[in-house]
C-alpha cells in the first residue's frame, strides 16, 4: 500500500486568511546572515485596547501555523488551538488581541526554503540560511512593533511554542507581563534531537528530495516526509493512550493477513496522519524547523547557567507538563522552575495528569483550561485589564 | 503535606469572577496568627501551602506578593487555578534553588514534620527567608502524652488526625526539641506564640516545661544565625 498520494505543496495564494508583513531591512540571524527582505504571515483574533496592553503572542509548534482557531486552508480542518481561542474562551477573543505569526522557515506564508531566492529566481532549497528559535523569535519582535504593540500582556505557546515563550523571556523580558510556557523545556534532549535526525534522514533518503531541490524537479518527497511524521507522531502520544485509543485492535478486518497492509488500526491511524500531513507541509521547512529545535539551548547562550538566561525583571511565568509526556517530560519544567526560584522570578508550575502525552496541550484537557484561565484572569487583573472592549 | 483542605474556599487575589471572598474571620486561626505577624507588602513564600487560603488573604489584604509551594497537584491546580502563584515542589527538595534572603518571609505551617529532613528544611527556610516562621504540632501537648500513656496507642488528634501507618507525620517533635535544634542551628527565636488546643495564643517561655505541656501547636518566628 502507498502512503501518500499527495500532490506537490500548494503556494501560497492570496484566498487565503489573514495578512502578511514584508521586512524590507535584512535580519540578522544567529548563522551570521542578514537575511531579507521576508515575509512574516500572520492571523490575529479579537481587538486591541486603546492603551494596547492586551496583546497576546500565540506561537505555534513544529508542524503549527498561523490558523490557531479557524480553519485550516489547505486541510479544511478545524484550528489546531479551536478549544483554547474564541469568545469566552480561555484566550478570550473578547477580552484579547491574539497574534499568532507563521515561524521563519515555515510553509505558510512566512518566508521559508520554498520561497524564491531573490539572488537566483529560483526556490531557496538548501541555500535558505539554518534558523533558530532565537531567529523565530526576532522576527515576531519587529511583527509586534510593527503592530505598535510594546508589551504583550501574555505569550503563550506549546512544545516549540513554548520554547518560543522562553526565548521571548529570555531576550525580550521588559517587553512581556506573563509568560506561559506549556509542555516546553529550555534545551532540546538528545532523544528528542535523536527523534528528528530520524525524520530528516527518512525525507533525505526519500529519492524525491532531490538533494533539496524538488520543487525545480516538479517532485515531492512524500513519502519521506510521511514517515517523518509518522515516527514523530508516536513520541507526542503515550503507551497508554496508544493503547486506550488502538490497542491491538485490527482494522476492518478479521484476522491478520499474513502481510505488511495496515493490519492493527495503529498503522492504519499512523499512515493517515503521514498522509494527510504532506498535503500541508513542505519537506524542506520540516528540516530547517526540526533543526532549530534541536539547536534550542538557552542556558549554552549564556555561559551554562540556566538562572542567567533570565535576566532582568522577568515576566509572571506559569509552566505547565503533562505526566505522561516522555517529550519534553516533568523534569525539563521542574528545572526550569528552579532556574526562575534563582533569579527570584514569579513562577506558577503546574503538572497536569493526563495519559494524552505531549499531544495533551492541543486536546480537550479540562483542568488545561481552568489552569490557564486562572492564571489569564489573575494577571488580567495585576495588569488592569477590564473585561470587555467597547 | 499537611492537608488544608479544611480551609475556606479562596477568595484569591485575583478572584475568578463570582467566587466568594473568604473573610477573615474564616482563615484557620494559626494562619491567621501568620498573617498578623507579616507585614504589607512584603515577599512571602509559602511552603506547603495547601489550597492557598493563607496566600489569598495576605495578597487580598495586605498586598503582599504572595507566593507557594504544595506538594498535591490538587493543591497547586487549586491554587493556580485561582490565580495565586504557586509551584509543585516539597520542602525537602526545593528550596535549593532559591537564592538566600529572597523573601522577607519564609512560611512553613503544619508541614514540618512532613518532611524528611527537618533539620536542613529550618536550615533552609531561614537561608531563602529574612525570617522564617514555623507552625508544627506539640508532640509534648499533655492530651498526646497522656494518650500514649493512658490508652498505650499512637495518639490521634485533630491536628495529628491520621493513624500511625498511614500518617505523612514523620517527624514529630515537641516544642522543646524545637527549641533544642534551633539553638543546635545557631537559629535565633524572635518570638514564640504557643496556643491552646482551641488555637487561642498564650504566652509561655518556650524553654519551660509548662508551655510544652500546655500547648497544642507551637509558631516561631526564627531569623538567620543568632548573633549571641
Amino acid at each position: 500500500m502507498s502512503i501518500v498520494t499527495a500532490p506537490l505543496l500548494k503556494r501560497p495564494g492570496k484566498e487565503w486568511p489573514g495578512h502578511s508583513l514584508v521586512m524590507r531591512e535584512p535580519l540578522r540571524l544567529d548563522c551570521g546572515v542578514d537575511f531579507g527582505p521576508f515575509t512574516i504571515a500572520y492571523q490575529t483574533y479579537g481587538k486591541l485596547n486603546p492603551e494596547r496592553s492586551n496583546a497576546i503572542l500565540i506561537c505555534h509548534a513544529l508542524t503549527g501555523d498561523q490558523y490557531a482557531a479557524e480553519p485550516h486552508p489547505i486541510t479544511g480542518s478545524a484550528g489546531w488551538w479551536t478549544t483554547m481561542v474564541g469568545p469566552g474562551g480561555v484566550l478570550d477573543t473578547e477580552r484579547y488581541f491574539l497574534v499568532c505569526a507563521n515561524v521563519l522557515g515555515g510553509c505558510m506564508g512566512t518566508t521559508g526554503p520554498k520561497d524564491i531566492n531573490p539572488a537566483t529566481g529560483e526556490p531557496w532549497a538548501l541555500d535558505f540560511p539554518v534558523i533558530t528559535i532565537h531567529d523565530m523569535v526576532r522576527a515576531q519582535k519587529l511583527l509586534l512593533e510593527h503592530l505598535g504593540i510594546d508589551t504583550l500582556f501574555a505569550v503563550i505557546g506549546g512544545s516549540m511554542g513554548a520554547m518560543q515563550v522562553l526565548q521571548w523571556a529570555s531576550s525580550y523580558p521588559e517587553s512581556v507581563f506573563a509568560a506561559v510556557p506549556i509542555a516546553g523545556s529550555a534545551r532540546h534532549s538528545a532523544q528528542n534531537i535523536a527523534f528528528h535526525e530520524v525524520g530528516r534522514q527518512a525525507i533525505i533518503a526519500d529519492p524525491e528530495w532531490c538533494g533539496g531541490r524538488y520543487l525545480n524537479a516538479g517532485r515531492n518527497p512524500s513519502r519521506g516526509l510521511a514517515v517523518a511524521r509518522m515516527a514523530a507522531h508516536i513520541t507526542y502520544l503515550s503507551e497508554a493512550a496508544l493503547h486506550r485509543k488502538f490497542g491491538r485492535n485490527l482494522q476492518d478486518r478479521k484476522a491478520v493477513t499474513y502481510g505488511f497492509d495496515a493490519d492493527f488500526q495503529v498503522e492504519s491511524y499512523l499512515r493517515h496522519q503521514g498522509s494527510t500531513f504532506v498535503d500541508r507541509f513542505d519537506a524542506n521547512s520540516y528540516l530547517y524547523i526540526t533543526r532549530a529545535m534541536d539547536y534550542f539551548d538557552l542556558a549554552a547562550e549564556h555561559g551554562g547557567s540556566l538562572p542567567a538566561a533570565f535576566p532582568g525583571k522577568q515576566p509572571r511565568f506559569c509552566i505547565i507538563s503533562f505526566t505522561s509526556d516522555w517529550l519534553f517530560p516533568t523534569s525539563e519544567s521542574r528545572a526550569l522552575v528552579h532556574a526562575l526560584n534563582a533569579v527570584a522570578a514569579n513562577v506558577s508550575f503546574v503538572e497536569i495528569e493526563t495519559d494524552k502525552g505531549h499531544d495533551a496541550f492541543l486536546l480537550h484537557e479540562p483542568e488545561l483550561f481552568a489552569t490557564l484561565r486562572g492564571f489569564l484572569t489573575g494577571s488580567a487583573e495585576q495588569r488592569g485589564l477590564t473585561r470587555f472592549w467597547s | 503535606m499537611a492537608d488544608r483542605s479544611a480551609a475556606l474556599p479562596l477568595g484569591a487575589t485575583p478572584a475568578v469572577p463570582g467566587a466568594p471572598a473568604a473573610p477573615e474571620e474564616r482563615l484557620r486561626r494559626d494562619l491567621r496568627l501568620i498573617a498578623e505577624m507579616i507585614e504589607p507588602e512584603s515577599r512571602v513564600l509559602d511552603i506547603g501551602c495547601g489550597d492557598g487560603a493563607l496566600l489569598a488573604y495576605l495578597a487580598r489584604e495586605k498586598g503582599v506578593d504572595a507566593r507557594g509551594m504544595e506538594l498535591s497537584q490538587s493543591g497547586v491546580n487549586a491554587c493556580v487555578r485561582h490565580g495565586l502563584s504557586v509551584i509543585q515542589g516539597d520542602a525537602d527538595h526545593d528550596l535549593d534553588a532559591f537564592p538566600a534572603g529572597a523573601f522577607d518571609v519564609a512560611v512553613l505551617s503544619q508541614t514540618l514534620q512532613a518532611t524528611r529532613r527537618p533539620r536542613h528544611v529550618v536550615e533552609e527556610l531561614v537561608r531563602i527567608g529574612k525570617r522564617a516562621i514555623v507552625s508544627f504540632p506539640n508532640f509534648g501537648f499533655w492530651r498526646i502524652r497522656l494518650g500514649l500513656l493512658w490508652r498505650g496507642r499512637m495518639p490521634v488528634s485533630e491536628l495529628l488526625n491520621n493513624s500511625w501507618y498511614d500518617t505523612p507525620n514523620i517527624h514529630l517533635c515537641t516544642i522543646r526539641d524545637f527549641v533544642v535544634l534551633c539553638d543546635a542551628l545557631g537559629t535565633k527565636i524572635e518570638r514564640s506564640i504557643t496556643l491552646d488546643r482551641h488555637g487561642r495564643p498564650f504566652s509561655l517561655d518556650p524553654r519551660g516545661g509548662l508551655a510544652n505541656l500546655l500547648a497544642e501547636q507551637g509558631v516561631f518566628v526564627l531569623s538567620g544565625k543568632s548573633r549571641d
